[in-house]
Protein backbone atom coordinates (compact mmCIF):
# COMPACT_ATOMS: atom_id res chain seq x y z
CA UNK A 1 0.00 0.00 0.00
CA UNK A 2 1.14 3.51 -0.78
CA UNK A 3 1.61 5.69 1.13
CA UNK A 4 2.67 3.67 4.18
CA UNK A 5 -0.36 3.10 6.43
CA UNK A 6 -0.60 5.83 9.04
CA UNK A 7 -1.08 3.17 11.72
CA UNK A 8 2.62 2.32 11.38
CA UNK A 9 3.67 5.94 11.86
CA UNK A 10 4.68 7.45 15.20
CA UNK A 11 1.91 8.60 17.52
CA UNK A 12 2.52 12.27 16.79
CA UNK A 13 2.02 11.83 13.03
CA UNK A 14 -1.11 9.81 13.65
CA UNK A 15 -2.63 12.59 15.69
CA UNK A 16 -1.49 15.19 13.17
CA UNK A 17 -3.19 13.21 10.40
CA UNK A 18 -6.44 12.92 12.33
CA UNK A 19 -6.41 16.68 12.86
CA UNK A 20 -5.38 17.48 9.28
CA UNK A 21 -8.25 15.49 7.75
CA UNK A 22 -11.17 17.61 8.98
CA UNK A 23 -9.22 20.85 8.58
CA UNK A 24 -8.39 20.03 4.95
CA UNK A 25 -11.99 19.07 4.29
CA UNK A 26 -13.26 22.29 5.79
CA UNK A 27 -10.95 24.37 3.60
CA UNK A 28 -11.82 22.30 0.54
CA UNK A 29 -15.55 22.78 0.97
CA UNK A 30 -15.35 26.42 2.09
CA UNK A 31 -17.15 27.91 -0.94
CA UNK A 32 -19.90 25.32 -0.55
CA UNK A 33 -20.28 25.91 3.17
CA UNK A 34 -20.37 29.65 2.59
CA UNK A 35 -23.22 29.29 0.13
CA UNK A 36 -25.08 26.83 2.36
CA UNK A 37 -24.82 29.32 5.24
CA UNK A 38 -25.95 32.21 3.08
CA UNK A 39 -28.95 30.25 1.89
CA UNK A 40 -30.40 30.17 5.41
CA UNK A 41 -29.44 33.72 6.32
CA UNK A 42 -32.32 36.19 6.51
CA UNK A 43 -32.19 39.09 4.07
CA UNK A 44 -32.05 41.51 6.99
CA UNK A 45 -28.68 40.06 8.05
CA UNK A 46 -27.22 40.74 4.62
CA UNK A 47 -28.59 44.26 4.65
CA UNK A 48 -26.84 44.89 7.96
CA UNK A 49 -23.57 43.51 6.65
CA UNK A 50 -23.68 40.33 8.69
CA UNK A 51 -22.17 38.08 6.03
CA UNK A 52 -20.08 35.67 8.05
CA UNK A 53 -21.32 35.81 11.63
CA UNK A 54 -24.00 33.53 12.96
CA UNK A 55 -27.30 34.12 11.15
CA UNK A 56 -29.67 35.86 13.54
CA UNK A 57 -32.02 32.94 12.87
CA UNK A 58 -32.27 30.10 10.36
CA UNK A 59 -34.26 31.58 7.52
CA UNK A 60 -35.68 28.56 5.73
CA UNK A 61 -38.18 31.02 4.31
CA UNK A 62 -35.53 31.80 1.66
CA UNK A 63 -36.25 28.40 0.17
CA UNK A 64 -39.98 28.96 0.35
CA UNK A 65 -39.44 32.35 -1.29
CA UNK A 66 -37.51 30.83 -4.14
CA UNK A 67 -40.28 28.35 -4.83
CA UNK A 68 -43.03 30.91 -4.45
CA UNK A 69 -41.52 33.78 -6.43
CA UNK A 70 -39.71 32.01 -9.23
CA UNK A 71 -40.50 29.26 -11.72
CA UNK A 72 -37.82 27.03 -10.16
CA UNK A 73 -40.24 24.15 -9.61
CA UNK A 74 -40.99 24.27 -13.31
CA UNK A 75 -37.30 24.41 -14.18
CA UNK A 76 -36.69 21.31 -12.10
CA UNK A 77 -39.56 19.51 -13.77
CA UNK A 78 -38.04 20.43 -17.15
CA UNK A 79 -34.69 19.07 -16.05
CA UNK A 80 -36.31 15.75 -15.26
CA UNK A 81 -38.15 15.83 -18.58
CA UNK A 82 -34.81 16.14 -20.34
CA UNK A 83 -32.71 13.91 -18.11
CA UNK A 84 -34.84 10.80 -17.74
CA UNK A 85 -35.57 10.22 -21.46
CA UNK A 86 -31.90 10.86 -22.18
CA UNK A 87 -30.76 8.22 -19.70
CA UNK A 88 -33.18 5.65 -21.11
CA UNK A 89 -32.45 6.53 -24.74
CA UNK A 90 -28.68 6.37 -24.32
CA UNK A 91 -28.83 3.07 -22.51
CA UNK A 92 -31.01 1.45 -25.16
CA UNK A 93 -28.82 2.65 -28.02
CA UNK A 94 -25.49 1.97 -26.37
CA UNK A 95 -26.34 -1.52 -25.12
CA UNK A 96 -26.81 -2.43 -28.76
CA UNK A 97 -23.83 -0.54 -30.20
CA UNK A 98 -21.60 -1.76 -27.38
CA UNK A 99 -22.73 -5.33 -28.00
CA UNK A 100 -22.12 -5.05 -31.74
CA UNK A 101 -18.63 -3.64 -31.29
CA UNK A 102 -17.56 -6.00 -28.52
CA UNK A 103 -18.84 -9.33 -29.85
CA UNK A 104 -18.46 -9.21 -33.64
CA UNK A 105 -15.27 -9.10 -35.62
CA UNK A 106 -15.70 -7.16 -38.83
CA UNK A 107 -13.35 -5.02 -40.80
CA UNK A 108 -14.55 -1.56 -39.84
CA UNK A 109 -15.14 -2.47 -36.19
CA UNK A 110 -12.35 -0.39 -34.71
CA UNK A 111 -13.07 2.45 -37.12
CA UNK A 112 -16.68 2.71 -35.96
CA UNK A 113 -15.60 2.39 -32.35
CA UNK A 114 -13.11 5.23 -32.59
CA UNK A 115 -15.64 7.33 -34.46
CA UNK A 116 -17.81 7.16 -31.34
CA UNK A 117 -14.88 7.85 -29.05
CA UNK A 118 -13.55 10.79 -31.05
CA UNK A 119 -17.00 12.30 -31.54
CA UNK A 120 -17.42 12.27 -27.80
CA UNK A 121 -14.45 14.65 -27.41
CA UNK A 122 -15.26 17.33 -29.99
CA UNK A 123 -16.01 20.88 -28.83
CA UNK A 124 -19.72 21.58 -28.57
CA UNK A 125 -19.37 24.76 -30.60
CA UNK A 126 -18.59 22.89 -33.81
CA UNK A 127 -21.99 21.22 -33.49
CA UNK A 128 -23.91 24.23 -32.28
CA UNK A 129 -25.13 25.95 -35.45
CA UNK A 130 -26.12 22.80 -37.40
CA UNK A 131 -27.74 21.14 -34.37
CA UNK A 132 -29.76 24.24 -33.61
CA UNK A 133 -30.77 24.35 -37.25
CA UNK A 134 -31.72 20.68 -37.29
CA UNK A 135 -33.77 21.08 -34.12
CA UNK A 136 -35.52 24.11 -35.63
CA UNK A 137 -36.40 22.24 -38.80
CA UNK A 138 -37.73 19.30 -36.80
CA UNK A 139 -40.02 21.77 -35.05
CA UNK A 140 -38.46 20.84 -31.72
CA UNK A 141 -36.61 24.07 -30.98
CA UNK A 142 -37.35 25.31 -27.48
CA UNK A 143 -38.75 21.97 -26.32
CA UNK A 144 -37.47 19.46 -23.79
CA UNK A 145 -37.75 16.71 -26.40
CA UNK A 146 -35.46 18.54 -28.82
CA UNK A 147 -32.87 18.94 -26.09
CA UNK A 148 -33.21 15.31 -25.00
CA UNK A 149 -32.79 14.02 -28.57
CA UNK A 150 -29.49 15.82 -28.94
CA UNK A 151 -28.26 14.57 -25.57
CA UNK A 152 -29.22 10.99 -26.44
CA UNK A 153 -27.23 11.16 -29.66
CA UNK A 154 -24.19 12.82 -28.15
CA UNK A 155 -23.97 10.72 -24.99
CA UNK A 156 -24.24 7.56 -27.08
CA UNK A 157 -20.57 8.16 -27.92
CA UNK A 158 -19.40 7.91 -24.34
CA UNK A 159 -21.87 5.15 -23.47
CA UNK A 160 -20.74 3.06 -26.42
CA UNK A 161 -17.13 3.31 -25.27
CA UNK A 162 -18.20 2.24 -21.81
CA UNK A 163 -20.51 -0.61 -22.82
CA UNK A 164 -18.16 -2.00 -25.44
CA UNK A 165 -15.28 -2.21 -22.96
CA UNK A 166 -17.56 -3.74 -20.36
CA UNK A 167 -18.89 -6.46 -22.68
CA UNK A 168 -15.41 -7.12 -24.00
CA UNK A 169 -14.39 -8.11 -20.46
CA UNK A 170 -17.16 -10.71 -20.18
CA UNK A 171 -16.17 -14.35 -20.82
CA UNK A 172 -16.54 -14.90 -24.56
CA UNK A 173 -17.00 -18.67 -24.06
CA UNK A 174 -20.58 -17.97 -22.99
CA UNK A 175 -21.42 -16.62 -26.42
CA UNK A 176 -19.54 -19.32 -28.27
CA UNK A 177 -21.32 -22.01 -26.29
CA UNK A 178 -24.68 -20.46 -27.11
CA UNK A 179 -23.81 -20.25 -30.79
CA UNK A 180 -22.88 -23.93 -30.83
CA UNK A 181 -26.32 -24.61 -29.38
CA UNK A 182 -27.80 -22.67 -32.29
CA UNK A 183 -29.12 -19.73 -30.27
CA UNK A 184 -29.87 -16.75 -32.50
CA UNK A 185 -27.82 -13.57 -32.18
CA UNK A 186 -30.78 -11.55 -30.93
CA UNK A 187 -31.47 -14.08 -28.21
CA UNK A 188 -27.81 -14.10 -27.23
CA UNK A 189 -28.02 -10.34 -26.80
CA UNK A 190 -31.28 -10.42 -24.90
CA UNK A 191 -30.90 -13.51 -22.70
CA UNK A 192 -27.17 -13.88 -22.18
CA UNK A 193 -25.40 -10.55 -22.46
CA UNK A 194 -28.04 -8.08 -21.28
CA UNK A 195 -28.54 -9.68 -17.84
CA UNK A 196 -24.78 -9.53 -17.27
CA UNK A 197 -24.72 -5.83 -18.08
CA UNK A 198 -26.66 -4.75 -15.02
CA UNK A 199 -23.69 -3.17 -13.22
CA UNK A 200 -22.73 -1.21 -16.35
CA UNK A 201 -26.30 -0.05 -16.81
CA UNK A 202 -26.48 1.11 -13.19
CA UNK A 203 -23.17 2.94 -13.45
CA UNK A 204 -24.08 4.68 -16.68
CA UNK A 205 -27.53 5.71 -15.49
CA UNK A 206 -26.15 7.67 -12.55
CA UNK A 207 -23.34 9.17 -14.60
CA UNK A 208 -25.52 10.27 -17.50
CA UNK A 209 -28.15 11.57 -15.12
CA UNK A 210 -25.56 13.81 -13.51
CA UNK A 211 -23.96 14.93 -16.78
CA UNK A 212 -27.27 15.86 -18.35
CA UNK A 213 -28.71 17.47 -15.24
CA UNK A 214 -25.64 19.69 -15.07
CA UNK A 215 -25.55 20.56 -18.76
CA UNK A 216 -25.75 24.27 -19.31
CA UNK A 217 -24.46 24.97 -22.81
CA UNK A 218 -27.07 23.02 -24.76
CA UNK A 219 -29.80 24.21 -22.47
CA UNK A 220 -29.02 27.80 -23.43
CA UNK A 221 -28.67 26.96 -27.12
CA UNK A 222 -31.80 24.86 -27.59
CA UNK A 223 -34.27 26.27 -25.07
CA UNK A 224 -35.23 29.88 -24.44
CA UNK A 225 -38.30 30.15 -22.23
CA UNK A 226 -39.19 29.34 -18.65
CA UNK A 227 -41.64 26.70 -19.91
CA UNK A 228 -38.84 24.59 -21.34
CA UNK A 229 -35.54 25.62 -19.73
CA UNK A 230 -33.87 23.15 -17.41
CA UNK A 231 -32.72 24.30 -14.02
CA UNK A 232 -29.12 25.19 -14.99
CA UNK A 233 -30.23 27.70 -17.61
CA UNK A 234 -33.09 28.80 -15.39
CA UNK A 235 -30.78 29.49 -12.49
CA UNK A 236 -28.69 31.73 -14.71
CA UNK A 237 -31.68 33.84 -15.70
CA UNK A 238 -32.81 34.00 -12.06
CA UNK A 239 -29.32 35.16 -11.14
CA UNK A 240 -29.85 38.04 -13.53
CA UNK A 241 -33.12 38.97 -11.82
CA UNK A 242 -31.93 38.60 -8.25
CA UNK A 243 -29.10 41.08 -8.48
CA UNK A 244 -27.21 40.96 -5.18
CA UNK A 245 -30.00 38.97 -3.49
CA UNK A 246 -27.42 36.42 -2.46
CA UNK A 247 -29.67 34.64 0.02
CA UNK A 248 -32.02 33.76 -2.85
CA UNK A 249 -29.23 32.92 -5.31
CA UNK A 250 -27.71 30.59 -2.72
CA UNK A 251 -30.97 28.88 -1.90
CA UNK A 252 -31.70 28.47 -5.61
CA UNK A 253 -28.23 27.01 -6.21
CA UNK A 254 -28.66 24.48 -3.46
CA UNK A 255 -32.05 23.41 -4.80
CA UNK A 256 -30.63 23.03 -8.32
CA UNK A 257 -27.66 21.00 -7.09
CA UNK A 258 -29.67 18.67 -4.91
CA UNK A 259 -30.96 15.96 -7.29
CA UNK A 260 -27.54 14.89 -8.64
CA UNK A 261 -26.10 15.11 -5.13
CA UNK A 262 -28.79 12.79 -3.78
CA UNK A 263 -28.22 10.50 -6.74
CA UNK A 264 -24.49 10.48 -6.06
CA UNK A 265 -24.76 9.64 -2.39
CA UNK A 266 -27.42 7.00 -3.02
CA UNK A 267 -25.52 5.26 -5.81
CA UNK A 268 -21.94 6.16 -4.90
CA UNK A 269 -20.47 2.79 -5.70
CA UNK A 270 -21.91 2.71 -9.21
CA UNK A 271 -21.07 6.33 -9.84
CA UNK A 272 -17.41 5.87 -9.04
CA UNK A 273 -17.22 2.55 -10.85
CA UNK A 274 -18.53 4.31 -13.93
CA UNK A 275 -16.23 7.28 -13.68
CA UNK A 276 -13.06 5.32 -13.09
CA UNK A 277 -13.61 2.68 -15.74
CA UNK A 278 -10.32 2.37 -17.54
CA UNK A 279 -8.34 4.01 -14.74
CA UNK A 280 -7.01 0.56 -13.86
CA UNK A 281 -5.96 -2.15 -16.21
CA UNK B 1 -35.35 -15.33 -47.15
CA UNK B 2 -35.24 -17.27 -43.94
CA UNK B 3 -32.39 -19.38 -45.21
CA UNK B 4 -30.49 -16.27 -46.18
CA UNK B 5 -30.99 -14.81 -42.70
CA UNK B 6 -29.83 -18.06 -41.07
CA UNK B 7 -26.72 -18.13 -43.19
CA UNK B 8 -25.63 -14.55 -42.83
CA UNK B 9 -27.11 -13.38 -39.57
CA UNK B 10 -23.69 -13.17 -37.97
CA UNK B 11 -22.59 -10.81 -40.73
CA UNK B 12 -25.69 -8.68 -40.60
CA UNK B 13 -26.33 -8.67 -36.86
CA UNK B 14 -23.61 -6.17 -35.91
CA UNK B 15 -24.89 -3.62 -38.42
CA UNK B 16 -28.47 -4.07 -37.27
CA UNK B 17 -27.41 -3.54 -33.68
CA UNK B 18 -25.35 -0.52 -34.67
CA UNK B 19 -27.93 1.09 -36.94
CA UNK B 20 -30.04 3.15 -34.50
CA UNK B 21 -27.11 4.40 -32.42
CA UNK B 22 -24.93 5.11 -35.40
CA UNK B 23 -27.74 6.91 -37.22
CA UNK B 24 -28.42 9.21 -34.26
CA UNK B 25 -24.73 9.84 -33.73
CA UNK B 26 -24.16 10.61 -37.39
CA UNK B 27 -27.16 12.93 -37.56
CA UNK B 28 -26.32 14.95 -34.45
CA UNK B 29 -22.54 14.72 -34.21
CA UNK B 30 -20.64 13.57 -37.30
CA UNK B 31 -22.57 15.37 -40.03
CA UNK B 32 -22.83 18.69 -38.11
CA UNK B 33 -19.03 18.84 -37.91
CA UNK B 34 -18.83 19.00 -41.68
CA UNK B 35 -21.83 21.30 -41.92
CA UNK B 36 -20.09 23.74 -39.57
CA UNK B 37 -17.01 23.64 -41.73
CA UNK B 38 -19.14 24.49 -44.74
CA UNK B 39 -21.01 27.28 -42.93
CA UNK B 40 -17.71 28.90 -42.01
CA UNK B 41 -17.32 29.95 -45.66
CA UNK B 42 -20.62 31.81 -45.69
CA UNK B 43 -22.03 35.02 -44.36
CA UNK B 44 -25.24 33.95 -42.65
CA UNK B 45 -27.51 35.36 -39.97
CA UNK B 46 -29.20 32.02 -39.35
CA UNK B 47 -32.45 32.93 -41.08
CA UNK B 48 -31.92 34.62 -44.41
CA UNK B 49 -29.94 33.70 -47.47
CA UNK B 50 -26.46 32.23 -47.06
CA UNK B 51 -23.90 34.25 -48.98
CA UNK B 52 -20.71 32.55 -50.08
CA UNK B 53 -17.74 34.66 -49.04
CA UNK B 54 -14.93 32.15 -49.32
CA UNK B 55 -12.27 32.53 -46.67
CA UNK B 56 -13.36 36.04 -45.66
CA UNK B 57 -14.38 34.86 -42.18
CA UNK B 58 -10.95 33.42 -41.57
CA UNK B 59 -9.25 36.52 -42.95
CA UNK B 60 -11.30 38.58 -40.53
CA UNK B 61 -10.25 36.31 -37.66
CA UNK B 62 -6.58 37.04 -38.32
CA UNK B 63 -7.13 40.72 -37.55
CA UNK B 64 -9.56 40.21 -34.68
CA UNK B 65 -8.09 41.21 -31.31
CA UNK B 66 -10.92 39.51 -29.44
CA UNK B 67 -9.98 36.27 -31.16
CA UNK B 68 -6.40 36.53 -29.92
CA UNK B 69 -7.55 37.36 -26.39
CA UNK B 70 -9.71 34.25 -26.43
CA UNK B 71 -6.92 32.14 -27.88
CA UNK B 72 -4.46 33.38 -25.26
CA UNK B 73 -6.97 32.65 -22.51
CA UNK B 74 -7.48 29.16 -23.90
CA UNK B 75 -3.74 28.54 -23.60
CA UNK B 76 -3.74 29.82 -20.00
CA UNK B 77 -6.71 27.58 -19.24
CA UNK B 78 -4.99 24.57 -20.74
CA UNK B 79 -1.72 25.06 -18.89
CA UNK B 80 -3.20 25.89 -15.49
CA UNK B 81 -5.96 23.31 -15.75
CA UNK B 82 -3.32 20.60 -16.00
CA UNK B 83 -2.35 21.48 -12.43
CA UNK B 84 -5.42 19.45 -11.52
CA UNK B 85 -3.45 16.30 -12.31
CA UNK B 86 -0.65 16.67 -9.69
CA UNK B 87 -3.06 18.33 -7.24
CA UNK B 88 -5.52 15.46 -7.57
CA UNK B 89 -2.69 12.97 -7.09
CA UNK B 90 -1.56 14.72 -3.90
CA UNK B 91 -5.04 14.68 -2.40
CA UNK B 92 -5.49 11.05 -3.41
CA UNK B 93 -2.25 10.12 -1.66
CA UNK B 94 -3.29 12.12 1.38
CA UNK B 95 -6.61 10.28 1.56
CA UNK B 96 -5.34 6.79 0.74
CA UNK B 97 -5.42 5.55 4.33
CA UNK B 98 -7.67 3.27 6.29
CA UNK B 99 -8.76 5.28 9.30
CA UNK B 100 -12.18 5.67 10.77
CA UNK B 101 -14.56 7.63 8.55
CA UNK B 102 -12.19 7.81 5.59
CA UNK B 103 -14.86 6.74 3.13
CA UNK B 104 -17.00 9.70 4.10
CA UNK B 105 -13.97 11.98 3.68
CA UNK B 106 -13.31 10.61 0.22
CA UNK B 107 -16.86 11.19 -0.96
CA UNK B 108 -16.98 14.67 0.54
CA UNK B 109 -13.73 15.58 -1.19
CA UNK B 110 -15.23 14.31 -4.44
CA UNK B 111 -18.41 16.31 -3.87
CA UNK B 112 -17.57 19.41 -6.00
CA UNK B 113 -17.54 17.27 -9.15
CA UNK B 114 -21.17 16.30 -8.73
CA UNK B 115 -22.37 19.88 -8.59
CA UNK B 116 -23.29 21.70 -11.79
CA UNK B 117 -20.74 24.19 -13.10
CA UNK B 118 -23.47 26.80 -12.98
CA UNK B 119 -23.68 26.35 -9.23
CA UNK B 120 -19.88 26.23 -8.90
CA UNK B 121 -19.71 29.49 -10.85
CA UNK B 122 -22.27 31.17 -8.60
CA UNK B 123 -20.46 29.91 -5.49
CA UNK B 124 -17.16 31.36 -6.61
CA UNK B 125 -18.79 34.63 -7.72
CA UNK B 126 -20.00 34.95 -4.15
CA UNK B 127 -16.57 33.95 -2.87
CA UNK B 128 -14.90 36.71 -4.94
CA UNK B 129 -17.65 39.31 -4.53
CA UNK B 130 -16.28 42.78 -3.87
CA UNK B 131 -16.73 44.22 -0.37
CA UNK B 132 -18.17 41.15 1.31
CA UNK B 133 -16.88 38.03 -0.50
CA UNK B 134 -14.83 35.69 1.65
CA UNK B 135 -11.83 35.87 -0.67
CA UNK B 136 -12.10 39.64 -1.02
CA UNK B 137 -12.11 39.99 2.78
CA UNK B 138 -9.13 37.70 3.08
CA UNK B 139 -7.06 39.73 0.61
CA UNK B 140 -8.19 42.92 2.28
CA UNK B 141 -7.00 41.67 5.68
CA UNK B 142 -3.65 40.52 4.33
CA UNK B 143 -2.76 43.38 1.97
CA UNK B 144 -5.02 46.13 3.29
CA UNK B 145 -6.59 46.50 -0.12
CA UNK B 146 -9.33 44.30 -1.55
CA UNK B 147 -9.24 43.07 -5.14
CA UNK B 148 -12.42 42.53 -7.13
CA UNK B 149 -11.08 39.51 -8.98
CA UNK B 150 -13.89 39.20 -11.51
CA UNK B 151 -13.88 42.88 -12.41
CA UNK B 152 -10.13 43.12 -12.90
CA UNK B 153 -8.75 42.34 -16.34
CA UNK B 154 -5.46 41.16 -14.88
CA UNK B 155 -6.95 38.47 -12.64
CA UNK B 156 -10.31 37.55 -14.04
CA UNK B 157 -9.24 34.54 -16.11
CA UNK B 158 -7.19 33.13 -13.25
CA UNK B 159 -10.12 33.60 -10.90
CA UNK B 160 -12.38 31.59 -13.21
CA UNK B 161 -9.76 28.89 -13.69
CA UNK B 162 -9.50 28.41 -9.92
CA UNK B 163 -13.25 27.82 -9.86
CA UNK B 164 -12.85 25.29 -12.68
CA UNK B 165 -9.98 23.53 -10.95
CA UNK B 166 -12.08 22.83 -7.89
CA UNK B 167 -14.32 20.15 -9.47
CA UNK B 168 -11.57 19.01 -11.84
CA UNK B 169 -9.17 18.22 -8.99
CA UNK B 170 -11.94 16.20 -7.36
CA UNK B 171 -12.36 14.20 -10.56
CA UNK B 172 -8.64 13.50 -10.94
CA UNK B 173 -8.47 12.58 -7.26
CA UNK B 174 -11.08 9.87 -7.63
CA UNK B 175 -9.25 8.45 -10.67
CA UNK B 176 -6.02 8.24 -8.68
CA UNK B 177 -7.72 6.83 -5.58
CA UNK B 178 -8.97 3.96 -7.70
CA UNK B 179 -5.53 3.61 -9.25
CA UNK B 180 -3.76 3.58 -5.89
CA UNK B 181 -6.17 0.93 -4.69
CA UNK B 182 -4.89 -1.35 -7.42
CA UNK B 183 -1.17 -0.77 -7.03
CA UNK B 184 0.52 -4.15 -6.59
CA UNK B 185 1.37 -4.46 -2.87
CA UNK B 186 4.22 -6.92 -3.43
CA UNK B 187 6.06 -4.46 -5.65
CA UNK B 188 5.69 -1.74 -3.05
CA UNK B 189 6.96 -4.07 -0.31
CA UNK B 190 9.88 -5.19 -2.46
CA UNK B 191 10.82 -1.59 -3.20
CA UNK B 192 10.57 -0.79 0.51
CA UNK B 193 12.99 -3.60 1.32
CA UNK B 194 15.35 -2.03 -1.21
CA UNK B 195 15.12 1.20 0.77
CA UNK B 196 12.86 3.17 -1.58
CA UNK B 197 10.57 5.71 0.05
CA UNK B 198 8.90 9.06 -0.34
CA UNK B 199 9.43 10.81 -3.68
CA UNK B 200 11.66 8.11 -5.15
CA UNK B 201 9.09 5.47 -4.33
CA UNK B 202 6.35 7.61 -5.86
CA UNK B 203 8.33 8.37 -9.02
CA UNK B 204 9.87 5.00 -9.77
CA UNK B 205 7.42 2.50 -8.35
CA UNK B 206 3.97 4.03 -7.93
CA UNK B 207 3.62 6.39 -10.89
CA UNK B 208 4.48 3.80 -13.54
CA UNK B 209 1.69 1.65 -12.14
CA UNK B 210 -0.70 4.60 -12.20
CA UNK B 211 -0.14 5.14 -15.93
CA UNK B 212 -3.72 4.30 -17.03
CA UNK B 213 -5.16 6.65 -14.41
CA UNK B 214 -2.76 9.40 -15.47
CA UNK B 215 -3.72 8.95 -19.12
CA UNK B 216 -7.43 9.34 -18.40
CA UNK B 217 -6.78 12.24 -16.02
CA UNK B 218 -4.82 14.11 -18.71
CA UNK B 219 -7.45 13.37 -21.37
CA UNK B 220 -10.39 14.62 -19.32
CA UNK B 221 -8.44 17.65 -18.09
CA UNK B 222 -7.30 18.76 -21.54
CA UNK B 223 -10.78 18.29 -23.00
CA UNK B 224 -12.32 20.03 -19.99
CA UNK B 225 -9.97 23.00 -20.32
CA UNK B 226 -10.70 23.52 -24.00
CA UNK B 227 -14.42 23.05 -23.49
CA UNK B 228 -14.62 25.63 -20.70
CA UNK B 229 -17.73 27.66 -21.34
CA UNK B 230 -20.13 27.41 -18.43
CA UNK B 231 -17.97 29.18 -15.86
CA UNK B 232 -17.04 32.04 -18.18
CA UNK B 233 -20.66 32.52 -19.13
CA UNK B 234 -21.92 32.39 -15.53
CA UNK B 235 -19.21 34.30 -13.72
CA UNK B 236 -18.32 37.16 -16.08
CA UNK B 237 -20.14 36.72 -19.38
CA UNK B 238 -16.74 37.21 -20.98
CA UNK B 239 -16.08 40.51 -19.24
CA UNK B 240 -14.74 42.87 -18.13
CA UNK B 241 -14.42 44.24 -21.69
CA UNK B 242 -14.17 40.74 -23.12
CA UNK B 243 -10.96 39.99 -21.25
CA UNK B 244 -12.08 36.61 -19.91
CA UNK B 245 -13.45 35.23 -23.18
CA UNK B 246 -12.31 31.85 -24.38
CA UNK B 247 -12.83 30.52 -27.91
CA UNK B 248 -15.89 28.48 -26.99
CA UNK B 249 -17.51 31.51 -25.40
CA UNK B 250 -16.49 33.92 -28.14
CA UNK B 251 -18.00 31.61 -30.73
CA UNK B 252 -21.30 31.54 -28.85
CA UNK B 253 -21.25 35.30 -28.44
CA UNK B 254 -20.74 35.86 -32.17
CA UNK B 255 -23.21 33.28 -33.37
CA UNK B 256 -26.04 33.38 -30.88
CA UNK B 257 -26.29 36.23 -28.45
CA UNK B 258 -27.51 39.77 -28.22
CA UNK B 259 -24.37 40.87 -30.06
CA UNK B 260 -25.62 39.35 -33.25
CA UNK B 261 -26.27 36.24 -35.23
CA UNK B 262 -23.10 35.84 -37.24
CA UNK B 263 -23.35 32.10 -37.76
CA UNK B 264 -20.64 32.00 -40.44
CA UNK B 265 -18.10 33.86 -38.34
CA UNK B 266 -19.01 31.79 -35.29
CA UNK B 267 -18.57 28.61 -37.30
CA UNK B 268 -15.11 29.78 -38.36
CA UNK B 269 -14.14 30.26 -34.69
CA UNK B 270 -15.55 26.82 -33.92
CA UNK B 271 -13.50 25.29 -36.71
CA UNK B 272 -10.33 26.79 -35.22
CA UNK B 273 -11.21 25.42 -31.79
CA UNK B 274 -12.02 22.08 -33.37
CA UNK B 275 -8.65 22.03 -35.14
CA UNK B 276 -6.85 22.70 -31.86
CA UNK B 277 -8.78 19.96 -30.10
CA UNK B 278 -8.27 17.55 -32.96
CA UNK B 279 -4.52 17.67 -32.30
CA UNK B 280 -5.14 16.33 -28.80
CA UNK B 281 -7.95 13.99 -29.79
CA UNK B 282 -5.79 12.39 -32.51
CA UNK B 283 -3.07 11.84 -29.93
CA UNK B 284 -5.46 10.13 -27.53
CA UNK B 285 -7.02 8.03 -30.25
CA UNK B 286 -3.62 7.03 -31.58
CA UNK B 287 -2.60 5.77 -28.14
CA UNK B 288 -5.89 3.95 -27.62
CA UNK B 289 -5.63 2.43 -31.08
CA UNK B 290 -2.15 1.12 -30.28
CA UNK B 291 -3.32 -0.39 -26.98
CA UNK B 292 -6.28 -1.94 -28.75
CA UNK B 293 -4.39 -3.55 -31.62
CA UNK B 294 -1.55 -4.78 -29.40
CA UNK B 295 -3.89 -6.83 -27.28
Amino acid sequence: MFPRPIQQAPRASRIAYQVALPVALLLWLLPLLGVAMTSVRPASDLAQGNYFGMPSYLAFENYADVFRNSPIAHYILNSFKVTIPTVIGCLVLSCMTGFALAIYKFRSNLLVFFLFVAGNFVPFQILMVPVRDLTLSLGLYNSTLGLALFHIAFQTGFCTLFMRNFIKALPFELIEAARVEGVSEVRIFWFIVLPLMRPAIAALSVLIFTFIWNDYFWATVLTTSAETQPVTAGLNSLNGQWVAAWHLVSAGSIIAALPPVVMFFAMQKHFIAGLTLGAVK
Amino acid sequence: MQAYWKRSQRKLAPWLFLAPGLAMFALYVIIPIFQSMAISFYDWDGLGEKIWIGTANYVELIDDDAFYTSLKNNVIWLVLYLLAVPAGLMIAIFLNQTVWGIRAYKSLFFFPFVISQVVVGLMFSWFYAPNFGLFYKLIETVTGDGVAILADERFVTYGIIVAGLWPQIAYVMILYLTGLNNVAPDQVEAARLDGAKGWRMLWYVILPQLRPATFIAVVVTVIGALRSFDLVSIMTNGGPYGSSRVLSFYMYEQALSEYGYRMGYGAAIAVVLFAIMMVFISGFIWKMWRDETER
